[in-house]
């Protein structure tokens, strides 16, 4: 192996660097001083985009390099969502903050868990073999267990961190009795083998499609999509919201790489069994995920279900096994992380005097309270429902439209028919902002750093979906080779 | 025809940009949003002034074209043009923008300045949809318009602008998604957005059928038709005046031009043979919604419910035509038909959005709608009485008002097609006089009800203004109607000669004659 190829994971190996280096850094700081952490936190994923974005081949869009004997791949679709993950992470960290000094728990424990998290996070968008998926999979799931249990002192925090490691780690033990099978019946772990070995004629179908089946179950817990989603709610609303904020925004982009990876590059011959399983769980995800929300008196409950239909559509992008659909989906998987950061960071700003702003109720007028703030989250909410022009229409869209050029009308219907009864409970947070009185007189007060944050993320929610054309070419043109 | 000057961006995002200015105001400074909100929708009127005059009447060409790439991979553009129905529609929008703003002026007191960005925001995306020749930015547009409006029922509205709002926002949503879906389909068999070319684009029965559905989904909840008009009452009843002029005066309009926008160009052979189902539905709303509206004691639910019977006629004179070409009268019915259709838009537009300020002026003053709580109106406001009677009137079909013109029209049309469909529509000018003028007895004329009724205070300089000048137009209209015609009428032609060609390719056809 020469150098140049070990320097392809280069952004890795800064952040977890740097994650070991905060983590020395912390015991040599006095208590008044933590701030210095935030800053290293951040200045780790900016840095970490800026060796991401010099790397040599960025200037030619195709190529595509390996290193450590194939299981590690640099692709363009991979750079794309690594660039935006530490977006999204730069977003949480600033959040975070905020969240994390108003109910004292700004320690440096947070900024390590959630590199290596983010370390995981990339591994898995650049994973080429089983075993690097795997790898990437349990250091994403371990840090982002022990993350939700940051609060010790709190029973839900607990309890949700238990329930998450549980499913968690049988979802695990899914994912890799699936691939053993699938090592059993093509004999490598490289996707790239194995798909090789798939789509010769000398293949073991009963082995693979029952190893196929596992896969399945397996990426479907993790999505957190129906009949596997039982565990989201109650980790959304016994985390810490500024955790939540982490664990719903950021590591659904490894999961979508990891589904794309898995399914496409490994056993994208295999697209008409597959296709079966996605549709069914895509729909029901869509369907339960919206009609469930509808119920829901918590807003981290209610961003819960939301996500699990979200989580459905990104599903049903897979289903055509186009380029189209798999473009869909990563725009869509993108666009979700940045509605999914503001919508939390919003929580995060109407927490006061130690307590999270978690009941619906709580965003009473928030309108009179302060109209920009409640102007971002209208953005967030309309976005979220489909509502043109903000970005989440265009996601959804996009998949409509995959879904529809791949003759699968029904599913179109269903998705779209779906979203209407969604937008009631997203109509319903702005009818709480808007048309109600407000319940506190308690001022709203920002650090400077995370109002021009979450006014940034609120921009970028009518602003990408106004210049909606680049984004949108740069996802398609991920999948047009 | 590339545009040098770009009018229509002009007129859509002036009012945007200043909406937007206008809620950064801030609370505080109330009188500065109203100035700016008059001085943004005045200066919104005047351009569409210029696009009334630099209009080309002789072509049905789409005209101020502007072209830009916007989602290039999609080849979706930024593609604008109007012809010689959006022109109308447009300048009915801009002048209606300037009168909701004086209409809001004193009696707006909560959050001014969200109030006048809303309605200027939605000013802009109205032009947007009537402007638009891209499909996918006609969708954007169509369905960013419903949030101001929610937000305007829903902030400014009576005591169950909740429910309204929210049930005003999930019709039209639910409609609207039918549509694109269909719109998606267009795409994936044209490759392309742009609305003209889809009018060329050959398409199978089958195909026809279910995008026609898909546009009649989006399309008939907009205008409303009768069975899924019951939105329209409750967010009528629920809105602030303006809100509910908007509603009446444009918004519903966008259903009618829908329709000839995209069904009937685009799938010409199905809406051939579903005419029936359209007259069918557009007869029911006319007499049955007729008959509603006579029984009711809200004064804007009866106007409401007007709306709906005379939006029937719309739809009527849209599908007429088909019928009667198959009756082969020749296409000058037809297109009476189409124009009176037309006609009665524009004039609909006026009336309604009227009655509806009339209701606002007295509502301000005794904070009831409902029909009992007046009588004898005329005692203490004979200006506004004068207005009311005007306007009631042209809602009846007054001879000399524009009320008459439209009906007249695709009265005049419905009997080339059907004696029958011509006698059922002739109904309107009965009930519309019945609960019109009945209206007009109970609350304008009789015994003065009350003390409060007898103290009323005629309308002021404001008011008088802005009933006046719709009732210039209601008149204008009524009497000449030939300018409006004449502006239409090469855009009408263009349209019947399109939708009398089937569009169902040649191969098609063979197979299915053997």
């Amino acid at each position: 192996m020469n150098v140049s190829n070990i320097l392809l994971a280069a952004p890795e190996i800064w952040v977890f660097t740097m994650a070991c280096v905060i983590l020395l850094v912390d015991l040599f700081l006095r208590e008044e001083r933590r701030g210095i952490i935030q800053l290293l936190a951040m200045a780790t994923v900016i840095f970490a985009g800026f060796i991401t974005m010099r790397a040599e081949y960025v200037h030619d869009g195709t190529f595509i390099a390996t290193a450590f004997n194939d299981s590690f791949l640099r692709d363009p679709m991979g750079d794309v969502l690594k660039l935006f993950t530490y977006f999204i992470v730069a977003l949480v960290f600033v959040y975070a903050k905020s969240y994390l000094r108003q109910f004292n728990m700004f320690r440096a424990d947070f900024y390590t868990l959630s590199l290596f998290a983010l370390l995981g996070i990339m591994l898995l968008i650049s994973a080429n073999s089983l075993l690097m998926i795997y790898l990437g999979l349990e250091l994403t799931s371990l840090s982002t267990y022990a993350l939700v249990a940051y609060d010790r002192d709190s029973s839900r925090g607990s309890e949700a961190a238990m329930k998450y490691f549980v499913l968690g780690s049988m979802a695990s033990g899914m994912l890799l009795y699936g691939m053993s099978m699938i090592y059993g019946a093509t004999g490598s772990l490289n996707l790239d083998a194995i798909g090789a070995a798939v789509s010769s004629d000398k293949r073991d179908d009963l082995v693979l499609v029952f190893g196929l089946a596992f896969l399945v179950v397996g990426l479907a817990f993790k999505l957190g999509v129906v009949p596997f989603h039982m565990w989201i709610p109650d980790v959304y609303e016994g985390a810490p919201a500024g955790v939540t904020l982490f664990i719903a925004a950021v590591p659904k982009m490894a999961a979508f790489a990891m589904a794309f990876r898995l399914l496409q590059t490994g056993l994208g011959e295999l697209h008409a069994d597959w296709q079966q399983m996605l549709a069914v769980l895509s729909v029901l995800s869509i369907v339960l995920g919206n009609v469930a929300a509808i119920a829901q008196t918590n807003i981290k409950r209610m961003l819960a279900y939301s996500t699990i239909s979200h989580m459905g559509f990104i599903l049903l992008g897979f289903a055509p096994g186009t380029g189209a659909g798999y473009g869909a989906s990563m725009y869509y998987v993108m666009v979700y992380s940045l509605m999914t950061a503001a919508a939390f960071a919003t929580i995060i700003l109407l927490s006061s005097r130690g307590v999270e702003a978690e009941h619906l109720d709580d965003f009473k007028g928030l309108n009179q309270r302060n109209s920009w703030y409640a102007a971002v989250m209208a953005m967030v909410m309309f976005s979220m429902a489909g509502v043109p022009v903000f970005v989440g229409f265009f996601a959804k869209w996009l998949v409509i439209q995959a879904t529809l050029e791949a003759g699968m009308l029904w599913l179109a219907v269903v998705a779209v028919v779906f979203s209407v009864v969604g937008a009631f409970y997203y109509l319903r947070v702005v009818k709480l902002m808007y048309f109600d009185d407000p319940e506190t007189e308690v001022p709203i007060s920002a650090t400077l750093d995370f109002s021009l944050a979450l006014s940034l993320n609120g921009v970028l929610v009518i602003g990408l979906g106004i210049f909606s054309g680049p984004l949108i070419a740069v996802c398609m043109r991920s999948f047009a080779a | 025809m590339q545009s040098t000057w770009p009018t229509l961006s002009l007129l859509i995002w002036i009012p945007i940009a200043g909406g937007l200015l206008a809620a950064a105001l801030g609370e505080r400074k109330a009188s500065h949003a109203r100035l700016l909100a008059l001085a943004v929708s005045l200066l919104t009127f005047v351009l569409s002034i210029s696009l009334l005059t630099g209009f080309d009447r002789s072509t049905a060409n789409m005209q101020f074209l502007e072209n830009k790439a916007w989602i290039e991979y999609f080849r979706i553009n930024y593609f604008l043009g109007v012809d010689g129905f959006s022109v109308p529609l447009i300048f009915l929008t801009t002048f209606f923008g300037v009168l909701v703003v004086i209409a809001g002026w004193e009696v707006i007191r909560t959050r001014v300045h969200q109030y006048m960005a809303s309605f200027l925001v939605m000013e802009g995306l109205m032009v947007g949809v009537f402007s638009a020749l891209d499909g996918f930015l006609f969708y954007v547009f169509f369905e960013a318009m419903l949030i101001p409006m929610f937000l305007v029922i829903g902030m400014w509205g009576g005591p169950r602008r909740v429910y309204a709002t929210v049930k005003f926002f999930l019709y039209t949503f639910l409609g609207s998604v039918f549509m694109l879906v269909g719109l998606i389909y267009l795409y994936t068999q044209s490759g392309t957005w742009s609305i003209p070319e889809w009018q060329g684009l050959p398409l199978g029965i089958t195909a026809q059928t279910w995008l026609f559905l898909g546009f009649l989904a989006a399309f008939s909840v907009k205008v409303p038709m009768w069975p899924v008009h019951t939105w329209l009452p409750d967010a009528h009843v629920e809105a602030p005046t303006g809100g509910s002029v908007i509603l009446a005066a444009i918004m519903l309009k966008i259903g009618g031009y829908g329709f000839i926008r995209f069904s009937l160009p685009i799938t010409p052979d199905a809406s051939n043979s579903l005419d029936w189902l359209i007259i069918m539905l557009s007869l029911i709303a006319v007499v049955y919604i007729g008959f509603v509206a006579l029984v009711q004691q809200d004064m804007k639910k009866l106007i409401a419910y007007s709306s709906i019977s005379h939006m029937g006629f719309v739809t009527l004179g849209l599908f007429i035509a088909f019928a009667i070409f198959r009756h082969g009268v020749g296409s000058n019915a037809a297109a009476l038909g189409v124009e009176g259709a037309m006609v009665q838009m524009i004039s609909h537009g006026f009336v309604s959005g009227a009655l509806f300020l009339c209701v606002g002026v007295l509502y301000d003053r005794l904070h009831s709608r409902m029909i009992l709580d007046y009588g004898g109106v005329a005692d203490s406001m004979p200006w506004f009485a004068t207005f009311a009677v005007l306007f009631f009137m042209a809602n009846a079909g007054l001879p000399g008002t524009s009320g008459f013109v439209g009906e007249f029209m695709v009265i005049l049309a419905a009997f080339n097609a059907n004696f029958w469909y011509a006698f059922l529509a002739g109904l309107t000018l009965i009930l519309g006089a019945a609960y019109s003028l009945w209206l007009v007895k109970r609350v304008i004329f009789g015994a003065v009800k009350s003390r409060e009724v007898a103290a009323l205070k005629d309308i002021n300089r404001r008011e008088a203004l802005i009933l006046g000048s719709v009732a210039v137009a209601v008149i204008m209209v009524g009497l000449w109607p030939q300018p409006l015609v004449d502006l239409m009428h090469a855009s009408v032609n263009n349209l019947l000669a399109h939708i009398q060609q089937s569009k169902i390719p040649a191969a098609t056809i063979a197979t299915a004659g053997m």
